[in-house]
């Protein structure tokens, strides 16, 4: 039964519409089946699970386990970048966390974020105009023409990344995501290495990036990794790397699927976009419902036991390794009000769309902002916008989660704002 | 509601168009007000507050206005709903007579009420010699007046600043002093800052920070005067240890006194320590017979809590005051079998010298600590308190992230010291510490005499005032 449910999860089949597994998933709050991985599945254990000190992210943790897809990462082989904050338990990932944070966020950088907002509006609004101009507005792919080039070109710039070299990393960045992927069919040895070289292929790509900010410095996020030398000191090459290799693929897919989500349910949702288009500071809690509605990052299949510990009535026993479906959780009938609804006037809306915890989405205010300002400024300015295809067509991959590519026509597209 | 069918219709009639008071225009008040409009209360509403202001938030006083951040009149509290309320402000309640159900006001005015709420708070403890405490320069810090005024005081840049109490609120401003670049002492009767809340472990932390920043922290010693100029202003204060500290602000940081002086006479069981009131809010008489009509919320309530063997515990938390709001405001419009205990978990914060401290539980019931993540001496961590083999309590140091879990330890009583590893657990976190809170049979609030001397002749008298 649950061994047939974890191939569900992972199954293609399911992509477009994961819910009524997880549903099924819920019936117990922790679902195993003989080596596979713990899963657990509903609001308040996952929730406490993200705040668990027994709980490690270091899959260094890990008992080598037989069946669990994802049991031996490419990071564990010690020849490739170091784990980055997001592999790492305290106090090395507060220590890199924080010394991340330092030139992204407050207290330190209290600005960054809230400073990009012009430039990030000025991106979306050429990025429609470039829609406009190829003329074709009986099939636009907002995916391709809109929700990824957005975020790349953005992570690009805060990174102080070469927009040209995007194609390079892009394939990179797509090898880096889909090794997240638990595909059961998939060859392990072939899938891990694949991404192994594509993580070292990236890492001396970025190596040599590095290397020049730290002759040339600019006010980039790279510049500023490279010579950072804080309370806690500077980091070492290696840390450079695995950092900036974390934030460029975490940069890349999230805020993809959360556009191409955000309009995919609003094109579903016709009065809400309707009200969207006339209140564009509906974009707030429209995206922070979406986080809990359909969240780009489904579960978080890297955690482990560092004691035997209880969850709902089971023993999950130490070194076990524990899927956390996020997205599950957030539709909980026990935590949500009618949790299959898209309702953006919910008030209470804690949701583990960004997770929960000291591993919390580091991005969470670029990822909200860009995906606020892409909303709005789409449901202004398109026309009469309808889908071509529902459900579109899903990339592979279960735990970043969203439309492969997202067809849709409109009537027309109105001038920017004056 | 259910309502009907189980009663005789008065709590549909008292929804409908009952009368009701508040006594405190503070968090307490005027979030248990949102939420008896929440709840469908539609009848008349009576906010009643000692000062001529709106409810406003009170931790960025010794914070961010402290520091020049935010303006003490910008504090004012987000209002969630309308409460549409009959406001009687800059009036304070100087009476209650409980069998006419009536408040009675400063001005004279009589308020009646089918059911009154009772949420006056607490007020910072004064000098204890009022003519010391009246110079030019002497301040205490509690209200939104005392904190515009503190902040003028430090902003017109004085030579030094003298804090007495180094409790969280005495710490905050000595943080805000040093971030302003003021010369700052600070003056301690116990063994390190803030070890009445969380013991002397982390109170020798939190020294270390103080002395770390700069700070001038005399610990074991009272102040036993302040000294004026002929002006009036305050110029000096005199140490038990015999020094003295040069001063243009003093800072009395002495803790607080609850506002139950105006029940004195009326039946009602309220005294220095609050007033008594059930897990309900429903408050004690003075014959422990619990009321119906009249509850209590916030820093003034005393209630029973089953997590800590029903002590009756005495919260100044700015959450404690939310939840506590809530759960009279849903009491006082529910059926008796619809009513639900206030079980909310003690937890309080505290922003110094740059450390996010936050708390659960109770830590002073704790008899030993274990720092069961990160390090004392990197000053981020997480420990909790045991009590008889169980978690009582935790703290962390720029560590809240992990709170969660250890409220939850505390809620289903799990087993101290806490079997299980952790990540980030260091050596230090092997073996369980005595926690160091102080004697609670030494008498620490309150002015005291002690006796020394054998013959009559050399016996003598100490007076020590209040402590911090």
């Amino acid at each position: 039964m649950t061994q047939a449910l974890l191939r569900e999860i992972i199954d293609y089949a399911n992509r477009a519409n994961p819910y009524p597994l997880y549903e099924e998933l819920r019936k117990a709050p922790v679902s195993h089946d003989g080596d596979g991985p713990y899963v657990v599945s509903t609001y308040y254990e996952i929730q406490s699970l993200l705040h668990d000190p027994r709980i490690s992210s270091d899959a260094r943790n890990l008992k080598a386990t037989g069946d669990d897809p994802l049991g031996q990462s490419a990071e564990d082989e010690g020849t490739t970048l170091p784990p980055s904050f997001l592999k790492l338990d305290p106090p090395d990932h507060d220590r890199l966390r924080r010394m991340t944070n330092r030139p992204f966020g407050p207290p330190h950088t209290p600005h960054r974020v809230h400073d990009m907002r012009e430039e990030l509006g000025g991106l979306v609004s050429g990025l429609i105009d470039g829609i406009a101009t190829t003329g074709n507005l009986d099939r636009v792919d907002l995916v391709d023409q809109f929700a990824y080039p957005f975020p790349v070109t953005v992570i690009c710039r805060l990174l102080g990344v070469p927009h040209e070299d995007e194609p390079r990393f892009h394939v990179w960045a797509e090898t880096l995501a889909a090794s997240l992927d638990p595909d059961p069919d998939a060859d392990p040895t072939q899938h891990g290495k694949g991404a192994m070289d594509a993580r070292m292929e990236l890492g001396m790509y970025l190596a040599g990036l590095i290397e020049e900010r730290r002759k040339n410095p600019g006010d980039d996020m790279l510049s500023q990794l490279a010579t950072a030398d804080g309370p806690d000191g500077a980091m070492t090459t290696m840390e450079a790397l695995s950092t900036s290799a974390l934030l460029l693929i975490a940069g890349h897919e999230t805020t993809v699927n959360l556009i191409t989500n955000g309009m995919l349910t609003l094109l579903r949702h016709p009065d809400v976009l309707q009200r969207l288009r006339e209140d564009p500071g509906l974009s707030v809690p429209i995206v922070e419902e979406l986080l809990r509605y359909e969240p780009p990052v489904q579960l978080l299949p890297q955690r482990t036991t560092l004691s035997d510990i209880e969850v709902a009535g089971v023993t999950i026993p130490k070194g076990a390794s524990l899927w956390l479906i996020l997205a599950s959780g957030n539709r909980d009938p026990k935590r949500f009000e009618n949790p299959d609804r898209f309702d953006p006037d919910r008030k209470d809306i804690q949701h583990l769309g960004l997770g929960s915890g000291i591993h919390s989405c580091f991005g969470a205010p670029l990822a909200r902002q860009e995906a606020q300002l892409a909303l709005s400024e789409l449901a202004r300015r398109l026309e009469n916008p309808r889908l071509l295809e529902d459900p579109p067509q899903y990339r592979q991959n279960a735990v970043l989660r969203g439309p492969r590519h997202l067809p849709i026509a409109c009537d027309g597209i109105l001038p920017q704002a004056a | 509601m259910t309502g009907e069918g189980r009663s005789d219709g008065a709590l549909e009639r008292l929804k409908r168009e009952g009368r009701i008071v508040v006594v405190g225009a503070s968090l307490a008040g005027l979030r248990a007000a949102e939420t008896m409009r929440e709840k469908g209360f539609a009848g008349s509403l009576t906010m009643i507050g000692d000062e001529p202001y709106e409810p406003y938030d009170r931790p960025p006083l010794s914070k961010q206005v402290l520091l020049g951040n935010a303006v003490a009149d910008h504090t004012a509290l987000p209002r969630r709903r309308a409460i549409d309320a009959d406001w009687r402000l800059g009036v304070p309640a100087t009476g209650l007579d409980m069998s006419a159900r009536r408040v009675r006001l400063g001005n004279g005015d009589e308020v009646e009420y089918d059911r009154l709420l009772i949420a006056t708070g607490v007020r910072a403890r004064p000098w204890p010699n009022a003519e010391e405490g009246a110079l030019k320069g002497v301040f205490v810090l509690r209200t939104r007046d005392d904190g515009e005024g503190l902040q003028q005081a430090l902003a017109a840049g004085p030579r030094r600043v003298l804090v007495i109490g180094a409790g969280f609120t005495g710490s905050e401003i000595a943080s805000a002093c040093r971030e302003r670049g003021l010369d700052v002492t600070v003056a301690e009767r116990g063994a390190a800052p803030l070890v009445g809340a969380l013991g002397g472990v982390i109170g020798e932390v939190a020294a270390e920070m103080h002395r770390e920043h700069g700070v001038d922290l005399r610990t074991g010693v009272m102040v036993t005067g302040l000294e004026g100029d002929p002006s009036g202003r305050v110029r000096a204060a005199h140490f038990s240890d015999g020094s003295t500290v040069e001063a243009d602000v003093v800072v009395v940081g002495l803790g607080a006194q609850r506002n139950t002086e105006w029940l004195a006479g009326s039946g009602l069981g309220a005294g220095p320590r609050g007033i008594a009131c059930d897990a309900g809010c429903r408050a004690f008489d003075i014959r422990g017979i619990v009321t119906d009509d009249i509850y209590v919320a916030g820093d003034v309530a005393r209630s029973p809590h089953a997590l800590f063997g029903y002590q009756f515990l005495s919260l100044e938390h700015w959450g404690n005051a939310v939840a506590q709001a809530d759960t009279a405001a849903h009491n006082m419009l529910s059926e008796s079998a619809d009513r639900r205990p206030h079980l909310w978990v003690p937890a309080f914060w505290s922003s110094q010298f740059g450390v996010n401290i936050k708390s659960v539980g109770v830590p002073p019931m704790g008899t030993e600590i274990l720092v069961t993540q990160g390090s004392l001496g990197e000053r981020r961590f997480a420990a909790v308190y045991g009590y008889q083999g169980r978690v009582i309590a935790a703290v962390t140091f720029d560590n809240c992230r992990w709170l969660p879990f250890y409220e939850h330890q505390i809620e289903t009583t799990a087993p101290f010291p806490p079997p299980f590893a952790t990540v980030d657990r260091r050596p230090e976190g092997h073996k369980p510490l005595p926690a160091d809170f102080p004697d609670p049979s030494v008498p620490t609030h309150g002015p005291t005499i002690t006796l020394s001397g054998y013959s009559p002749a050399d016996r003598k008298m100490t007076f020590t005032p209040g402590r911090p």
